[in-house]
């Protein structure tokens, strides 16, 4: 059966709508509507073939005869004239070297072809994938859209989260909201109690010499030592990077209060084991009593307090635990 | 059942009747919350108690208000993305009422947990349908009455729906092509979302 050359470009107008059929001297034969399309000002028929595309992969074809070796090969092309889109093509030689046939397909490039050229599916072939891979693209696009809603909706509550947590993440200890809350709540109740406010002592060194990492390790180890130390029903809070408040509900004795701090810091003194080094800190503390000075009103005196102590406390040398005394600020001051 | 019908639910609800309806509803329903999210699955009996719920609150039934929902989610400018994606489905009506056979297998491509009823459309005569929808999704079949409806209008054909009971377990829909060309339709542009 002999096909007619004719004959056979109309059926790939309709199988392939984006071919070109070239002679052995690389002269456009004929070009399938699609493409035909992209280009309407262009008069395909007679035009050389490299006048209208620029073959960017395989490097080596330079001449037509290059081209027609490429034959079953991946061919990378581009428009020579802007808009310069990319196509994908393949090439199959015809018989007895009358020159070559030329399919084409946007690739990856598609989604700007079609806006670009305002293609409509009457464009591709029922067969071509070009269509279904637009829907799969607008799909996932609208599906992502709502899973990233989701996750800034998530996020949100995340944070808002967060913001009402009693807990320190690193430590598992209260935080400085779950201590202003219980702080708040003593007062209100009548009831007696301690405000130990404690600070590590030569912390900002282990965090130069050894890093973020030794330093949340000296944190999580405190933070044990201190829950140790103190009783069931005591808080144990963390209110600063390496600042904590201790609140003994019920117990204002003095001898034992003194006890537990002297415990907490020579505790605190021992060596910590990180990796193959070890961390050396201390601490120094400062205590104010609820009932000691009148009646107390706000906790922000108490904490200021406790503050104003255990600065003394730093003053006197470190390692050590003071209880407020009216005129400790005057001593802080000079 | 998905989030994204629930979600959807909660949209035709919120446009159409207004967000205190809509809150009036998830009240009612006691589900302990007052949003459905796309991208969640809830229980069959979750969606159940919020149809219900929805029912009485707006008085009225829950086949006419989904058929109505199917509507919405055509033709509502906020919900454009559904239209264009069934518009992909063919480049008239015709070849979309057979696009509908691939519509469970082109829901789980774009969302891979949306498992909707099989669809099967019957040529009866030139013009003459029926879509056969399995059971698996109460209310499936008056959706899709929507649906079809408005999208009659978006190809700019007159067709004419009847709910025409069940065969073999699947509910039917006569769909009836009275005249294609009818009005102008919407147009379609393939590259028009922006990506």
């Amino acid at each position: 059966m002999k096909i007619d050359i004719l004959d056979f470009l109309g059926i790939s107008d309709q199988i392939c709508p984006m071919h070109v059929v070239i002679d052995a001297e690389g002269k456009i034969l004929a070009a399938g509507p699609t493409l035909k399309k992209l280009r309407p000002e262009t008069e395909w028929v007679g035009s050389s073939f490299f006048d209208i595309f620029d073959l960017s992969r395989p490097r080596w074809v330079q001449s037509t005869a290059d081209l027609i070796k490429t034959a079953g090969s991946k061919l990378h092309l581009n428009f020579r004239e802007a808009p310069q889109t990319g196509l994908k093509g393949v090439l199959a030689p015809l018989p007895s070297g009358q020159g070559a046939f030329i399919n084409m397909s946007f690739g990856i490039s598609v989604l700007e072809a079609v806006r670009d050229y305002d293609l409509t599916s009457a464009d591709f072939s029922p067969t071509d994938l070009t269509i279904e891979m637009l829907y799969l693209v607008e799909a996932k696009s609208a599906a992502m859209e709502a899973s990233r809603q989701l996750n800034l909706r998530l996020q949100g509550a995340k944070i808002a989260a967060e913001e009402q947590a009693f807990t320190d993440t690193l430590t598992g200890l209260k935080n400085r909201r779950a201590m202003d809350h219980i702080l708040n709540r003593l007062i209100a109740s009548g009831r007696d109690f301690a405000l130990m406010h404690v600070d590590l002592d030569f912390f900002k060194e282990v965090n130069d010499t050894l890093g973020h990492a030794a330093g949340d390790t000296v944190l999580q180890h405190v933070a044990k030592l201190m829950v140790q130390c103190t009783r069931q029903n005591d808080t144990v809070a963390r209110v600063g990077g390496d600042e904590f408040v201790l609140i003994f509900e019920g117990l204002v004795d003095r001898i034992q209060l003194s006890g537990i701090a002297r415990r907490l810091i020579s505790s605190i003194e021992e060596p910590i084991p990180f990796g193959d080094r070890s961390c050396n800190i201390s601490a120094s503390a400062g205590t104010a009593l609820s009932s000691a000075f009148a009646a107390v009103e706000d906790g922000a005196l108490l904490l200021h307090q406790a503050d104003v102590a255990l600065y003394a406390a730093k003053n006197a040398g470190r390692a050590r635990h003071f209880f407020y005394q009216p005129g400790m600020e005057g001593a802080e001051a000079s | 059942m998905h989030g994204l019908i629930n979600r959807a639910f909660q949209g035709f609800v919120s446009t159409t009747f207004g967000v205190e309806s809509w809150l009036t509803i998830m009240d009612r329903a006691e589900l302990g919350f007052s949003e459905f999210e796309a991208m969640l699955t809830y229980t069959d009996e979750q969606s159940m108690i919020m149809l219900r719920s929805a029912e009485e609150v707006l008085n009225r039934p829950l086949p006419e208000m989904l058929e109505d929902m199917g509507t919405f989610l055509v033709s509502n400018p906020q919900v454009e993305a559904l239209r264009r994606l069934l518009r992909f489905g063919g480049v008239n009506y015709v070849e979309f009422l057979h696009s509908l056979d691939d519509l469970p297998d082109r829901a789980r491509l774009a969302v891979a947990d949306l498992n909707l009823p099989g669809l099967e459309l019957i040529e009866q005569a030139p013009g003459q349908f029926e879509l056969h929808c399995q059971p698996g999704l109460p209310g499936y079949a008056n959706v899709l009455m929507g649906v079809l409806r408005a999208m009659a209008d978006d190809y700019g054909d007159l067709v004419f729906l009847d709910h025409s009971g069940t065969h073999d377990g699947a509910e039917v829909i006569a769909i009836t092509l009275v005249e294609t060309e009818f009005s102008e339709g919407r147009a379609f542009d393939l590259g028009a979302h922006s990506l």
